[in-house]
């Protein structure tokens, strides 16, 4: 019998691959092409005075230099507003190349496309721009004062303001018995991944078409917008994503300048043209997230329960909205929780400033919302002397209220209505996991060993699976190999195990004869993309389809081999068999080779379908009426809404009472994804998850000075964690299954990462006994801190 | 982040390198790498030609004797860090040697050019000082040795002259009875330190402190010898107070803020170091102590 797939633990079948050097990323192909490099903005807000490419054409190599002027038609337009929005009143996007103004450090001025990189980087070191500066906005207090604006036409620096409320928060707050206003600060960080963006274009003149390769998180976004932008057909369009060494979302952004440039270029050039991005590039040219200042007003009762809650945050968007307003949407939406609010009125605003833009992080804008609510909850309990974990507990949505509808809308245009859950329960076996009750113990244990250490706990609702749909394409070939297709696209998830899981159980064949395929517009043109841990959901609920529709097929086709009913068939290891009578069988491959009627025998098996064979009802057509050829079909998952994944977290860390390092010492995840295709994988996400989360909440900033110039803009100075940084993770689970799927599973791209500095400000804060506002915090800002409040308690 | 054009140039001994840097006055001497190919392309420096030693023979020999550790242009950290004969002569060196970086970049990077790199939040640097070693020159005028302590010039400064390669670095060992600690904090494991600190006390013949010095890592512009002996002989090393050297210190001490701490921070930071240094160092039964 073959053993279920689904939920068991199985090797990621693409490691071996990629951890033996066979990954091909994007600067592994396209050896011969020209290769391009930038001249960047070295201001953060500046007018173009002139550019002087002259030094530049002598450089030996170089094939051409471009500046705006030389950008024909659409290429030459501003990039789009990717996700409009009615709140998003000034969308301002950049250029391809700079035209008349630089609005950051790292905008793209001119192209230079040379035989190779290094020859590209001499003639852009001998190219002359001359700017005027402008005044630059950094940082959001300064634009909110907005003393100076980053686009003339955006008043206030606002690209956006939104406010949605449910209830009266007014009454509601006036008549709470106790209230608390808390204001937070988180620091803006970036994905990061291992490998940066890049883009590989081959225009082929033979035939007027164009092959883009580009580490993207969406080959079927690209490839729609280089079809405009450069006014080709899309039928003369492909778009292929290589492997990707890591999205995290920064790539899910398109088209980036560089992804309407470079294919442009080769079909201008008639030559191969590719560009891979250098780090410091990703620095000052991709896209960040979480910058936001927060002001929370909480009314609560004397048990703690929430009376009303009135949240209003300043968001950072950059200097550019081409992804729209998304990051503070959910911010202002998934703040809520597993919490019940009373009340709740949010109001943001979206701020323009002279940085790189901002885009969805693994998290988007949940993190900066859970830091919110969580720093919340800690204060309730402070307040009122109650249990920090009891006061989560009073505030939780209960099993019998789900669904539960928030009565807001949510970043899909559609309700924010939670399917599933169980909080008490997630809540229980993370006190367990913990040891929560026992910490007391443990506290007073370490402090007489004149150690300090604290606890912290949080917890959050994550929105998967958001939609609008995606496909799954199968077809099986007369060897019986299992070719699967999807196109979102993998920077390392494993979908090329939990997908295969999923079809190997439907269709009942062996795990290896399956080869999943992604984020290739040649097989499946019609997709979204990979972001908001939705390609589980959404991929493995339409390849779960799509594989129902082959496996229909090919019983039926078997059944009239047989003659049997389909019901009486069964799939094992690829051979359908009449139940119960094992002798009468036959295999996927044999079917494939029957379902495709042919004139011609190419090979052995093909013979058995070819005219002569004499196997056939002559009164019938080889091909039905509704039928079509090949063992092959295809079918599209679409959803009413997202499904809500959960999670609670806690750690134990450690403060040296003299040098104030910080230490973390223990950390619990508590997950709730519903089913879990292949707990490995999920296991996986959550720990890569919590190590980006360590990133946030202890090392990663971005230290822009005043004048907009990124500080830190290397992996020397920008702290991102290594291993030895990443505490060793304890995780338990809750499977509660979504309703909305057929396979019942929720998303795990992004959970680990989102309380992770809810949870350090929260056991640091026990740990000192001053509040912490602040993230991320280190060594030196927590002993400031210790010194401040020292002096304050003296005074 | 691709060096400029430069020429690559692979001498067979010392002379030809010598005779190479002094026909290129742009030219760089190249070691390990770790340090110089970063800066080459970011086109923070622009040489014209690369000199490798990398060809030169001889040069990757770790020598322990009576009075010293020598060790050669192109010994590798790791080498060096692995090496139990230099362990047992100067267990400093290990001690400070695995807070150098990480395994991938102490596999390339030599000991002696992070000595010739000269960066203040180096760790190899403040050893040197600390065990009173000599810097051996090769120039076109022949040998010379400079003492550790006339080495550091300033920040990424060296009183090498442009056409001088250092051949080797002599670390001196201690007398008996000298026990040594190396403590350092950085944001990551493996990063250049905030602050650091190499302790080493020696006993006389019936246990108590007969001298005390320290080096210090990133808090200093070049890297010194501060010497607490005054304040420290005499002293029962079981019972010290470690806090009587925090005036000495902290006036050593010239630590600058970077985004990374500010200068009060490293000064609070280093002051602590040294306190617990010493106490480990003093508290030290294997590996600090030397025969
Ligand atoms: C990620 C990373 C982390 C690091 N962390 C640390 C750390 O924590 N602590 C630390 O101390 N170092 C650290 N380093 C630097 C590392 O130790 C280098 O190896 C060392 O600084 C230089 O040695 P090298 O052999 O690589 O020299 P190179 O990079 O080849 O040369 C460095 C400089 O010294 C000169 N030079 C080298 N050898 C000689 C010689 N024999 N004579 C004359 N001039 C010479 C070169 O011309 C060049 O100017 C780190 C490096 C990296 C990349």
């Amino acid at each position: 019998m073959t053993t279920r797939q689904f939920g068991a633990p199985v090797q990621r079948r693409e490691d071996p691959r990629l951890l033996t050097g066979g990954g091909r990323y994007l600067d592994d192909l396209g050896h011969t092409a020209y290769e391009a490099a930038f001249v960047r903005s070295p201001y953060a807000h500046a007018r173009i005075l002139e550019i002087d490419t002259d030094a530049a054409v002598d450089v030996d190599g170089v094939i051409a230099i471009y500046t705006h002027e030389d950008l024909p038609g659409a290429v030459g337009e501003p990039l789009p507003v990717l996700i409009p929005h009615p709140a998003l009143t000034a969308a301002r996007t950049g250029y391809p190349l700079a035209k008349g103004e630089v609005n950051h450090v790292g905008e793209a001025v001119v192209m230079v496309v040379a035989t190779n990189r290094y020859v590209a980087e001499d003639a852009v070191d001998r190219i002359v721009v001359r700017y005027e500066q402008l005044p630059p906005v950094v940082g959001i207090e300064n634009a909110r004062e907005a003393a100076h604006l980053v686009h003339e036409d955006a008043p206030g620096n606002v690209s956006a303001h939104l406010v949605q409320e449910v209830g009266d928060v007014t009454s509601a707050m006036a008549g709470a018995p106790h209230t608390l206003t808390l204001e937070l600060d988180i620091e803006r960080s970036a994905c990061m991944p291992m490998e940066g963006k890049g883009v590989y274009a081959r225009w082929n003149s033979d035939d007027e078409s164009l092959r883009v390769y580009s580490s993207t998180q969406t080959s079927t976004g690209v490839r729609a917008c280089v079809a405009a932008k450069l006014d080709l057909p899309l039928a003369k369009v492909e778009c292929i994503a290589p492997d990707v060494g890591g999205g995290f979302g920064v790539k899910i952004m398109h088209p980036w300048p560089e992804e309407v440039l470079v294919p442009w270029a080769s079909r201008n050039l008639d030559h191969d043209v590719k560009w891979t991005e250098d780090r410091r590039e990703h620095f000052i040219s991709s896209a960040h997230e979480r910058g936001q200042l927060q002001e929370v007003t909480v009314g609560f009762d004397d048990e703690g329960r929430m009376l009303a809650l009135d949240v209003r945050f300043w968001h950072d968007n950059g200097a550019y909205t081409p992804y729209g307003i998304i990051v503070p949407i959910i911010t202002a939406t998934q703040l809520l929780g597993p919490y019940k609010p009373g009340s709740y009125r949010v109001e943001f605003f979206s701020l323009y400033t002279n940085t790189v833009l901002v885009t969805p992080y693994r998290g988007a804008g949940r993190p900066q919302g859970c830091f919110a609510m969580e720093r919340t909850m800690d204060a309730i309990a402070a307040h009122l002397g109650i249990d920090r974990a009891e006061v989560r507990s009073r505030n939780f949505i209960q099993p019998d209220e789900m669904p539960y509808d928030h009565g807001l809308m949510f970043q899909d245009g559609r309700p924010l209505k939670y399917d599933s859950g169980d909080f008490p329960a997630s809540l229980a076996k993370l006190k367990e996991l913990v040891g929560w009750d026992d910490f007391a113990d443990y506290r007073a244990q370490a402090e007489a060993e004149g150690r300090k250490v604290g606890l912290g706990i949080g917890c959050y609702v994550e929105g998967t699976g958001v939609g609008p749909y995606e496909g799954g394409h199968i077809q099986i070939e007369t060897n019986g190999r299992v070719n699967v297709a999807t196109g979102l696209t993998t920077q390392g998830q494993g979908h090329q195990t939990s997908l295969a899981q999923i079809v190997a159980d439907e269709l009942g064949v062996p795990i290896e004869n399956v080869h999943v395929t992604t984020g290739d517009t040649r097989r499946m043109a019609y997709a979204v993309g990979t972001f908001a841990s939705r390609a589980a959901v959404m991929s493995g609920n339409a390849v779960a389809l799509a594989a129902k529709v082959v496996r229909a097929k090919a019983l039926r086709i078997a059944a009239d081999a047989l003659e049997v009913s389909p019901e009486d068939l069964e799939i094992e290891d690829g051979v359908i068999s009449v139940k119960g009578a094992p002798g009468s069988s036959i295999d996927l491959g044999t079917i494939a080779v029957m379902s495709n009627p042919l004139r011609y025998a190419f090979d052995e098996a093909a013979k058995k379908a070819t005219q002569f064979a004499g196997t056939f009802d002559v009164e019938k057509p080889p091909i039905g009426d509704d039928d079509e050829p090949g063992l092959e079909g295809q079918d599209f998952y679409s959803p009413t809404q997202a499904t809500f994944a959960n999670g609670m977290h806690a750690a134990i860390v450690e403060t040296d009472p003299v040098t104030a390092e910080i230490r973390i010492l223990r950390y619990c995840v508590v997950h709730d994804c519903g089913n879990m295709i292949n707990p490995l994988i999920v296991e996986g996400q959550v720990h890569g998850g919590v190590a980006q989360g360590v990133g946030g909440a202890l090392y990663e900033r971005m230290v822009y000075d005043e004048s907009g110039q990124l500080l830190n803009a290397s992996f020397m100075d920008f702290l991102m964690p290594y291993a030895s940084e990443v505490p060793f993770i304890e995780t338990d689970h809750l499977e509660t299954p979504s309703p909305l799927n057929p396979l019942g599973i929720k998303g795990a791209g992004e959970a680990g990462t989102i309380p992770v500095t809810a949870v350090i400000a929260s056991a640091i804060e026990d740990a000192e006994g001053f509040p912490i506002t602040s993230m991320p915090i280190s060594p030196p800002e927590l002993w400031a801190l210790r010194r401040a409040h020292a002096r304050k308690d003296a005074s | 982040m691709k060096p400029g054009p430069f020429r690559y140039l692979s001498p067979d001994s010392l002379d030809e390198a010598v005779a190479m840097l002094r026909e290129h006055p742009e030219a760089k001497v190249l070691a390990g790498g770790q340090s110089l190919i970063p800066v080459l392309s970011m086109r923070l420096a622009r040489p014209t030609h690369l000199v490798d030693l990398a060809g030169i023979p001889g040069l990757d020999r770790i020598e322990v004797r009576d009075d010293c550790v020598r060790v050669g242009a192109l010994v590798r950290h790791a080498q060096l860090l692995a090496d139990d004969e230099a362990y047992a002569a100067l267990p400093l060196l290990r001690q400070a040697l695995s807070n150098v970086a990480h395994p991938a970049i102490r596999n390339r990077g030599t000991t002696v050019g992070s000595i010739a790199h000269a960066d203040a939040a180096g760790e190899m640097p403040s050893i040197l000082v600390v065990t009173d070693g000599v810097v051996e020159v090769v120039g076109p005028n022949g040998r010379r040795e400079i003492a550790g302590t006339d080495f550091f010039a300033g920040a990424l400064e060296t009183a090498l002259e442009h056409d001088e390669i250092v051949e080797a670095v002599r670390f001196g060992r201690f007398p008996a009875r000298t026990r040594t600690a190396f403590l350092e904090s950085a944001r990551r494991h493996g990063d250049y330190a905030l602050a650091g600190v190499a302790a080493v006390l020696t006993l006389d013949e019936i246990g108590r402190i007969a001298s005390a010095r320290a080096a210090f890592v990133s808090v200093t512009d070049v890297p010194g010898v501060v010497d607490l002996t005054d304040i420290l002989s005499g002293m029962d090393p079981d019972s010290a107070d470690w806090s009587v050297i925090d005036e000495p210190v902290q006036a050593a001490l010239a630590p600058e803020s970077d985004i990374h701490a500010d200068a009060d921070y490293r000064r609070m930071l280093a002051g602590e170091l040294a306190r617990r240094a010493f106490a480990a160092a003093a508290g030290a039964t294997h590996g600090g102590t030397h025969a």
